[in-house]
């Protein structure tokens, strides 16, 4: 029987495969790789492409789009992190921007949003303290 | 008859909210089942997450990542998980008390303290409260997503590795069966450290990976993502969390209802005798007096 390693594809959201594979191709970001079993220990990043696992034994090869990620390679075992969307620093960059402006523009804008929210907190307040009351009164009953 | 009326529009108005408790009720039931799997599903990419760090620890790397170095914590930063909409009991509540009572403890040891908030729930709080709030993310929708929490978490780190917090944490419910919802604290930067002894025997002898292209930013890359990881795992399990106790507290409500409704009927039918006893007797006095 042929070497095999074991392979696990995983995301965020799910994990996409588990099981043995002869070989693994991957789109690492300093070019294509492949993988056979008892591998040096690598760590690389993976960019958009398609990985694919060679289960061996005449099966069909396996696809899996990836949109990028992180691959972990043990001489027996492969683990593939895959991300759910396209990433890229500049693109993260903007996240964090857009993430900061939401909260610099809540303080900035206190009225509106703000003041609906103190409202209810208010409201809520209100409310608890009218149930106590209630529940004094049917004491007192 | 004038408080028979009242007391039936009374018990109208209540069935009419128990109809709407219930059938929120059978929503968030719903809702809560898919939230459960979708945490079961993030599982998997959070320990393979935690395995290759645990690995990472125990190769020798050339390179010490900041976010594996312990300094002295001068600012803590929060990364405050909260849900987006209310009616789910005190969840979100016991969630900022618990954070409370944190952050009072780092204002008298003098620690300055920075947030990033993930939720409307928690940007209602502090826009309440006040708080140092760096960056904020709302409106998530049931079935968050990655991408949705790069951003807020990026701030956090990006603070971090400037030296303006000197620790990271997060705040979020843990799921730990529908009726039970723990408000957790935990530390995301600088790494705790794991303990995988198996695993870690084998891997003791000498070695170290082959980084490409570079250690240095493979492994910031992957530091990033095992925190933002741990950061949508909090997420989710708060969405569960959410769920549960909305279902819990919708079904307490319907309850309530259910009992109020009952105790108004009996007010009613006693309103209802009283007056058909006076009635009658009112009439028999009548004949008799004719």
């Amino acid at each position: 029987m042929a070497m095999t390693v074991h392979v696990d594809i995983v995301s965020a959201e799910g994990s996409l495969f588990s099981g043995q594979g002869e070989m693994i191709y991957a789109p690492a970001v300093m070019g294509e790789i492949g993988i056979a079993p008892r591998h040096a220990p690598l760590v690389t990043r993976l960019k958009p492409g398609d990985v694919r696992v060679d289960p061996g034994q005449g099966k069909p090869m396996e696809h899996f789009y990836v949109s990028g990620g992180i691959i972990e390679v043990q001489p027996f075992r492969v683990t593939i992190m895959a991300d759910t969307g396209i990433r890229a620093a500049d693109l993260d960059e903007l996240a964090a921007k857009e993430a900061k402006r939401r909260a610099e523009e809540a303080l900035a804008n206190k009225s509106g949003k703000m003041e609906l929210a103190k409202a209810q907190a208010e409201l809520v307040e209100a409310m608890a303290q009218l149930r106590s009351i209630e529940k004094l009164r049917k004491v007192k009953k | 008859m004038a408080g028979a009326k009242e007391i039936r529009t009374q018990i109208g108005s209540i069935k009419n909210t128990q109809k709407i408790t219930r059938a929120m009720e059978m929503v968030a039931a719903a809702k809560m089942r898919k939230a459960q799997d979708r945490m079961q599903a993030s599982r998997p990419y959070a320990e393979k997450m935690r395995t290759v760090i645990g690995h990472l620890a125990l190769a020798h790397p050339q390179v010490k990542h900041p976010f594996m170095e312990r300094r002295e914590t001068k600012s803590v930063g929060y990364i405050i998980v909260s849900s987006d909409r209310g009616l789910c009991g005190g969840l979100n509540n016991n969630m900022f008390r618990r954070l409370v009572k944190d952050v009072e403890k780092l204002h008298a040891a003098d620690v300055a303290v920075r947030y990033c908030l993930i939720g409307s729930k928690a940007v209602a709080f502090f826009s309440r409260v006040g708080g140092d709030v760096l960056a904020q993310a709302t409106q998530l929708g049931e079935a968050a997503h990655m991408e949705d929490l790069v951003g807020t978490v990026k701030v956090m780190l990006d603070a971090y590795t400037n030296g303006e917090v000197d620790e990271v944490r997060i705040a979020y419910n843990r799921f730990v069966n529908t009726m039970t919802q723990q408000p957790v604290v935990e530390q995301l930067v600088p790494l705790q450290e794991t303990e995988e002894e198996e695993e870690a025997e084998k891997l003791k002898h000498h070695w170290d990976y082959i980084y490409e292209p570079e250690a240095e930013e493979v492994l910031s890359d992957l530091l990033a993502r095992y925190v933002e990881s741990l950061a949508y795992q909090a997420v989710v399990e708060n969405g569960a969390c959410e769920q549960s106790a909305r279902m819990v507290a919708m079904k307490s409500a319907s309850d309530n209802a259910g009992s109020l409704i009952d105790e108004l009927e009996l007010v009613y039918n006693k309103a209802r005798q009283a007056a058909i006893t006076q009635e009658i007797s009112e009439i028999v006095s009548g004949a008799a007096a004719v």
